[in-house]
């Protein structure tokens, strides 16, 4: 089980990021994490993969502590990332090094085969769309078979249509293996069509706003009456949440007013 | 009424991206001609205005002249001798230029601490016109080989030193996050992403350096030598023949134009992947 324990992050130039974040992903579910730009999102999702470390509390997956990145750990970035200099296979095959060069081809192919890449196993990354990109980096995160999964954004840089497609295909892969997922969005709809839980953070500094169950069957009818209110929850939430930070700055602007009108 | 035809017709079936990059020889005749055009104009019209009798030719010989000089000196062996001197000359110091700059930018560009100790000095040293050692080198080297490939090495080191340490640095952080991401050990980090993302602009700094190498071999085979193409050039001034100048002048051109392929060359497989705006054919 993936666990965050009252984690916190405030970096070094005082900005808190994050703070006292508690959350509990069971094996095998498909956590959320959605919020309004800025809103620490990320930086929490950094935490997760041991790229940053918190300031407070812990990331706990299966009983141990993360103090950096850890091998049942797979990460999706926001831009595929992938390594300009190497053919698609080979960065598909990139986290399979130490293996046998046999049982890497093998499964190098199998896992092309699965995201539908297998004839463009030979060219440039630079010669992909968007989208086959994209696909290559979640093969390249999918092929050491993580127990967690963590996609930072996704597809938020895709097209509509491209965007779809993938959130489908994403939890096609995930029915594979079922592993951990957690997945940053701004997208409410992608929340809704991937989600057993969404998680709304507030922003400055980030917390848990709220927390939704999205129980629907999968797959799920991006136009049912069900998915419909779901999103109406989300959303819902997810005003309240950035109008908090809103209230907030009203007071200080009419107390700005006030002054100057006294004056 | 005839059945609709459904095959798809071959040209719509997409072509392999290696059969693309293939180009027809008869364009690249033409491009290698077209980088030949401009000179050979301008060497023919130059033959002609001597042939009329517009200039004696004397103090700029024409081609023929030029051409009869080189294969005076290549039949003498005296060219082979001068070109071998030089090429040595330029071979050990660029070779120990690109040792020395390679290790000190891969270590000050691999530890903060030894950049912040280090760097500053170089850059002041940098900023030193490399002619300005002559003189110390022959002090401390002798004024034989040793001095001159001192020279050599340091013109040689500072482009490369630059070029490397400033690729490292600018190293994408989003590509090496990757990296962290697969756990990868230091060793692994350098040799699977960090070599790879400054190769490019290594090549470019070793093609920089070796350009400064030929011209620094000048430099010293200014200052005192029996043999090597500098001295060509001093001789033929001292012994008033244009000729022989011109002659040295365009043996160094050639000479540095393949050196520099070949570098070029050595490199290109290492670089396919490059999505480069020069790279566009």
């Amino acid at each position: 089980m993936l666990a965050l324990d009252h984690v916190g992050k405030t970096y070094p130039n005082g900005v808190r990021a994050v703070h006292d974040v508690s959350l509990e992903v069971e094996p095998g579910d498909i956590a959320v994490i959605i919020g309004g730009s800025g809103c620490g999102k990320s930086t929490l999702l950094r935490l997760v993969c041991g790229l940053d470390h918190p300031s407070q509390g812990a990331v706990v997956l299966d009983g141990a502590t993360i103090t950096g990145p850890h091998e049942k750990i797979g990460v999706v970035f926001q831009e595929p990332r992938l390594l300009p200099w190497l053919c698609v296979a080979d960065n598909v095959g990139f986290g399979l090094a130490h293996r046998r060069a046999a049982e890497r081809r093998q499964r190098v192919a199998a896992a092309l085969d699965r995201v539908g890449l297998s004839d463009k196993a030979r060219i440039w990354p630079r010669e992909l769309s968007g989208g086959q990109a994209q696909r290559t980096a979640i093969a390249r995160a999918l092929i050491t078979r993580p127990e967690v999964m963590l996609l930072d954004e996704p597809f938020s840089a895709l097209d509509a249509f491209t965007r779809i497609d993938l959130q489908d295909h994403l939890l096609d892969l995930w029915a594979d293996t079922k592993p951990t997922l957690v997945v940053v969005t701004h997208d409410v709809d992608e929340a809704i069509v991937l989600a057993d839980r969404v998680i709304v953070i507030s922003p400055r500094p980030g917390r848990v706003f709220a927390e939704i169950e999205t129980d629907l069957p999968r797959p799920r009818d991006r136009q049912s009456a069900a998915y419909d209110f779901a999103k109406r929850r989300v959303m819902a939430a997810l005003d309240r949440s950035l109008a908090r930070a809103v209230t907030t700055d009203d007071r200080e602007t009419k107390a700005t007013a006030g002054a100057a009108l006294w004056w | 009424m005839s059945p609709i035809d459904v095959t798809v017709p071959a040209e719509q079936r997409s072509v392999p991206a290696e059969q693309q990059v293939q180009r027809d020889p008869l364009e690249r005749f033409a491009r290698l001609f077209l980088g030949l055009a401009l000179p050979l104009v301008l060497a023919l019209l130059w033959e002609a205005a001597v042939e009329a009798g517009l200039s004696d030719g004397r103090l700029v010989p024409p081609p023929s002249v030029i051409w009869r000089e080189l294969a005076d000196l290549a039949a003498t062996g005296e060219l082979q001798r001068h070109v071998v001197a030089t090429l040595l000359r330029v071979a050990a110091g660029f070779a120990i230029g690109t040792v020395t700059a390679t290790v000190i930018a891969a270590i000050a560009g691999y530890w903060d601490m030894v950049r912040r100790l280090i760097d500053p000095t170089l850059q002041g040293l940098r900023a030193v016109p490399s002619i300005a050692w002559i003189p110390l080198f022959i002090l401390w080297l002798g004024i034989f080989e040793t001095s001159k490939v001192a020279l050599i090495a340091a013109g040689v080191f500072f482009p490369i030193y630059l070029g490397l340490l400033g690729a490292i640095l600018s190293v994408d952080r989003k590509i090496v996050e990757v990296g962290w991401v697969f756990r990868l050990s230091g060793a692994a980090m350098v040799r699977r992403i960090l070599l790879p993302a400054v190769l490019p602009a290594y090549v470019v700094s070793l093609r920089a350096g070796l350009g400064l190498g030929w011209m620094f071999v000048i430099a010293a085979e200014f200052m005192g030598a029996s043999e090597g193409l500098g001295y060509l050039l001093i001789d033929g001034q001292q012994l008033g023949k244009p000729a022989e100048i011109v002659a040295a002048i365009i043996t160094f051109a050639v000479l540095g134009k393949l050196t520099d392929a070949i570098l070029a060359a050595a490199a290109a497989p290492f670089l396919r992947w490059e999505d480069a705006f020069g790279a566009r054919r």
